[in-house]
């Protein structure tokens, strides 16, 4: 059974030209003409050697770049229930249009993905409509309650990829443990959320001097570290095998790290948003665009999860995508939803920010925005020949500003609005299948 | 300047010009008929979303005394309570083409997201637990009667600092002017990072004796219940300013309303040192000097003048 469901659209013969070929984990990194056929990558070869066949499209590759797609193990498509935030249309477009060939929904959905049922017509759902693949997680307990765990074995049956409360954190430890054994008869990666709400409640961003200033309840950075403190105990106890969603602040970092040093079988993502902002861009908007959870934390911290991204301790990028719509961000900061959209964005913020600066190597950030795949067994997309086509075209010299041109998502909650960035992506292929194309790129039929 | 959002917007030039516009409204005060003609026509609207005794009726005062027409709105018993978003509401109550806008809201930030909606003047009545400006301006104003200037004035501020925008918006203001501020409380009640404001932190009252002014916060009885102290009892016996550590040369200050008993004693409250009456008179002078200075001021801060409205200037009266 496949675990990620979406309506694939045909796959025609492309012959892209003259692109640079950038996958890290192959050691590739030169311009290349690349030939698919099939949905496959049928051969590679100096640039203007390859023939195009009868019938294939033709794309000029000159002067950018050709990645493996991405993989977004952090997304909320907002159905069933807040379609007028999100639907799996608007959300998987939202994700080609980011170079994404995957992702994964989380459950926090109305009803909540809870029961096969639920996730039986979802995966429909998305067989008709998504644009892209799409893995669902199921709730970790009954309507995220906490209280009861949700039948797993049967929801796994059904095609669920693993199993998350996010949005909220398993209190419960009692509850994590039999979670973490349940696991070991039906697999399934548990993705947590790792928050105290005995320490964070009433917050509303960062606890610190920001927040001080501007009279905000605070969310400490030990809410979150303490509860992966705990967490990883619990699955290191049973064996469990989990994954530690957006990681914010350094004492995060360093509780992910030390599990990871004592065997815990532990994988934890880091979203764009906390890579490249902190809250001091909150004390003087109020934007509640900048509102999230967990919040943007201090300097410091922001510096010590890029550091940890670099070095592995955090294995890959989650865009934590949570659209809202408008009138639930146009209101005082404290009673706005907390989120911000992020697919469309991801690459581009990250590429701006951290590798023109020379803060992360361009090599890195491909192999963070593709290792999410591994947190759920599933294959990272290549550029090798006989491999299925899993590619992203991108122009690194593009400048573009965000929201200009309106969103694929249905909402525009997005906390880089009116920013200028480098880097747009041109084409995404999904298993073989054009799923999305930017609107000015050319291509001829040979 | 066209909206009062807060007070770390202010030099202490603007400050002081509105403390000066205030002194000349306090002779109208002192009148037997208390009005003068310079908001004639003008309306002003008065947003409240939280219940409010002083703030309230002193800008209703204000307002009127200015000969302004006062439009109240509380969000109870409206169609705030139908659901009717901040928003809406503003853009609404905009269309009676009011010349200022009062808020009290329990969000930070509200009043600059209003200012954002609607033409009209607006001056930040208290946005959460963020800034109460007028309340700061008032407090000022009240000093420096009594002291002359506030310059190397020691000022503790004591109680509930975390959940007060009274002490958020003296803590600038106080140290604009010239002052030096430390806030004093229990550690639970003492907000992360606040030395970042440029103030002292003190956990206990053994040095109050050195300050000149003593600046005592409301204390709630819910604070118990969050279990941010033990008992008001206990912080009563810590915190509380009664006649044993209230000195002679002291000033009392305290923004009401106050819980007797908890942290000011009654003998305090009656004692000559205290200026709590002194503030709420204040109050009235404050924001009528406030509205003027944003509605009819003159100078290069005063606001441009809207085309459809008759000119600001023809109906400028002197103070």
């Amino acid at each position: 059974m496949s675990r990620l469901v979406w309506r694939q659209g045909p796959q025609p013969d492309v012959l892209v030209r003259a692109a640079h070929l950038l996958d890290p984990r192959r050691g590739l990194d030169a311009k290349l003409d690349l030939l698919i056929r099939e949905g496959e990558i049928a051969a590679m070869g100096e640039s203007g050697t390859l023939e195009a066949p009868h019938g294939a499209e033709v794309i000029d590759g000159d002067g950018r770049h050709l990645f493996p797609a991405f993989f977004d193990p952090h997304v909320h498509l907002r159905t069933p229930g807040f379609e007028h935030k999100e639907d799996l249309q608007t959300g998987t477009r939202s994700a080609a249009a980011g170079g994404f060939a995957a992702i994964v929904a989380m459950p926090n959905t109305q009803p909540t993905v809870d029961s096969a049922p639920i996730l039986r017509s979802l995966r429909d759902d998305a067989r008709a409509t998504a644009s892209v693949p799409v893995g669902f997680l199921a709730a970790i307990s009954r309507n995220l309650k906490g209280q009861e765990l949700t039948e797993m074995a049967e929801l796994r049956d059904e095609g669920a990829l693993g199993f998350t409360d996010d949005g909220m954190p398993v209190a419960d430890a009692g509850l994590l443990r039999r979670a973490f054994q349940y696991q070991r008869m039906c697999g399934g990666v548990l993705a947590l959320h790792e928050e105290d709400l005995a320490l964070s409640a009433g917050g509303s961003m960062n606890e610190g001097e920001v927040s001080t200033r501007l009279g905000l309840g605070g969310i400490p950075s030990i809410a979150e570290s303490t509860f992966i403190e705990r967490d990883a105990s619990i699955a290191r106890y049973e064996g469990g095998r989990m994954h530690v969603q957006h990681v914010t602040c350094a004492e995060a970092v360093e509780a992910v790290a030390t599990a990871k040093s004592r065997g815990t079988q532990i994988t934890a993502e880091a979203s764009p948003h906390h890579l490249l902002l902190n809250e001091d861009a909150i004390a003087s908007s109020l934007d509640t665009r900048l509102k999230m959870n967990p919040p943007l934390r201090t300097e410091a911290d922001r510096l010590a999860v890029v550091e940890a991204l670099r070095t592995g301790v955090l294995d890959c990028i989650g865009t934590d995508h949570a659209p809202h719509s408008r009138e639930e961000k146009e209101v005082p900061f404290e009673e706005a939803m907390m989120g911000t959209t992020g697919l469309e964005t991801a690459f581009a913020a990250v590429y701006t920010d951290l590798v023109i600066p020379g803060s992360l190597e361009l090599d890195l950030l491909i192999e963070r925005l593709t290792a999410g795949a591994s947190v759920f067994d599933l294959p990272i997309s290549k550029i090798a020949q006989g491999e299925r086509a899993n590619l992203c075209l991108i122009d690194l010299g593009a400048r573009w500003t965000v929201g200009e041109a309106g969103y694929e998502s249905r909402s525009d909650n997005c906390c880089f609005a009116g920013r200028t960035l480098n880097g747009k992506v041109l084409l995404t292929i999904a298993d073989g299948s054009i799923a999305y194309r930017e609107r000015s790129l050319a291509l001829s039929a040979a | 300047m066209s909206n009062l959002l807060s007070i770390a917007d202010l030099s202490r030039k603007e400050i002081e010009r509105f403390l000066d516009r205030a002194e000349s409204f306090a002779e109208v005060s002192g009148r037997e008929i208390k009005k003068v003609p310079t908001l004639r026509g003008r309306r002003v609207l008065n947003l409240f979303y939280e219940a409010s005794t002083r703030t309230r009726s002193s800008f209703e005062l204000a307002a009127k005394t200015l000969s302004a027409e006062v439009i109240n709105f509380a969000a109870s018993g409206s169609s705030v309570e139908k659901g009717e978003s901040l928003k809406d509401t503003v853009q609404t109550m905009s269309a009676y083409d009011p010349a200022a806008i009062v808020i009290r809201h329990p969000h930070a930030g509200a009043a600059a997201l209003v200012a954002g909606w609607t033409s009209a003047a607006v001056i930040n009545a208290g946005d959460g637990k963020r800034e109460h400006p007028t309340q700061a301006l008032l407090d000022v104003y009240t000093l420096r009667r009594r002291l002359g200037a506030l310059d190397g004035a020691k000022i503790w501020i004591v109680g509930d600092v975390m959940h007060s925008r009274v002490a958020r918006s003296n803590i600038i203001a106080f140290q604009a002017m010239g002052a030096e501020v430390t806030v004093c409380g229990p550690p639970t009640l003492i907000p992360r990072g606040v030395e970042a404001l440029g103030c002292s932190v003190a956990y206990s009252l053994d040095g109050v004796s050195d300050a000149d002014v003593i600046y005592s916060l409301r204390m709630q009885n819910e604070r118990m219940t969050e279990s941010y102290i033990p008992s008001l009892r206990e912080y009563a016996r810590c915190f509380q300013i009664d006649g044993r550590r209230l000195t002679p040369r002291q000033i009392l200050m305290h923004p009401g309303p106050v819980n007797r008993g908890v942290e000011l004693s009654a003998e305090v409250i009656d004692s000559p040192q205290a200026v709590i009456t002194e503030q709420v008179k204040a109050g009235v002078v404050v924001r009528m000097a406030v509205l003027y200075e944003l509605l009819a001021g003159s100078g290069p801060s005063a606001i441009t003048p809207d085309p459809s409205q008759p000119s600001v200037a023809s109906e400028r009266q002197p103070a």
